[in-house]
């Protein structure tokens, strides 16, 4: 489990060590975009921009469709993954807590259940 | 052996869920054992409320913890890691209303950061707790998930608790 985190953080790693491509996945995680806007939004060929974005679908961090003459790019399933990932580890972190919470309550339940008896004496 | 004959058997644990509702919104659900009037207490009172907001299997340590729990009262929790800088985490209790409904604001992220509504809603003795964060934006909580933080919380931690789950599994 940790050696795959460690391979999928190196390739995202790879992928986003770039000020472009990092910008890249801001705006697409904004609004779906062609490889001819992207160009444009960031001053670039389209060459250029083709290959940023190839090195974002290899990574996983970005899909393409063509359809007709255009060519759309947008987050791919890497992002999906990873918050599925995340969410998981939150839920975890909040079970770690909740089980705590329930100790403490178990407690305060003890207590007045100590302090009836005591009353009715 | 110890006195404790009346209490319900603890063998079943409870079930934690987490899901991303919404563009805007985590939901985390959990039933707890005990009435909502109790839960709401440990989750108002600071000293009850130290002894579970921080597992000490996260290796971390609550340095101070100050909670004025009233509407428009402020909270400020600050936790050290090792030997890491302290973190605090602030904000301010919006809506208080035991023992049902408790809401409140998570500031240190600036603008970017949520609210948190916790409902507390009791059955036959033990007591559905649904915490909702909501982030004023999709793009802040996808950067939330992304720079793999959540409000008011121990973002950094996250790995070792998820590893520190693996080996007790």
């Amino acid at each position: 489990m940790v050696q795959y985190t460690h391979a999928r953080l190196d390739a995202s790693f790879a992928a986003l060590s770039d000020a472009t491509r990092r910008g890249v996945l801001e705006q697409l995680g904004r609004v779906d975009a062609s490889i001819t806007e992207l160009a444009e939004r960031f001053d670039m060929t389209l060459t250029g921009m083709k290959k940023h974005v190839g090195i974002l679908e290899e990574a996983g961090l970005v899909t393409t469709e063509k359809v007709g003459r255009v060519r759309t790019c947008r987050l791919g399933p890497r992002r999906l993954e990873d918050e599925t990932a995340w969410i998981e580890r939150y839920r975890r972190l909040w079970d770690a807590r909740f089980d705590e919470l329930e100790k403490v309550v178990e407690q305060l339940k003890r207590k007045e259940k100590g302090n009836e008896r005591k009353d009715r004496k | 052996m110890n006195a404790r004959t009346a209490s319900e058997p603890t063998t079943m644990k409870n079930r934690t869920t987490s899901e991303r509702k919404s563009a805007r919104e985590l939901v985390v659900t959990r039933t707890i054992n005990g009435p909502a009037r109790i839960v709401f207490e440990a989750w108002t009172k600071p000293e009850l409320f130290k002894q579970w907001w921080v597992p000490k299997s996260l290796g971390l340590t609550l340095l101070s913890c100050d909670m004025d729990v009233r509407p428009g009262g402020k909270y400020k929790l600050v936790f050290k890691h090792g030997a890491s800088e302290p973190m605090a985490f602030y904000g301010r209790y919006t809506e208080v209303t035991p023992p049902s409904r408790l809401v409140w604001t998570n500031e240190e992220g600036g603008e970017d950061g949520s609210v948190t509504t916790v409902t507390f809603e009791e059955q036959g003795g033990k007591t559905l707790v649904v915490l909702t964060e909501l982030y004023p934006s999709k793009e802040a909580l996808d950067a939330a998930i992304a720079s793999g933080s959540t409000s008011g919380d121990m973002s950094e931690t996250f790995e070792q608790l998820e590893e520190l789950v693996g080996t007790l599994k």
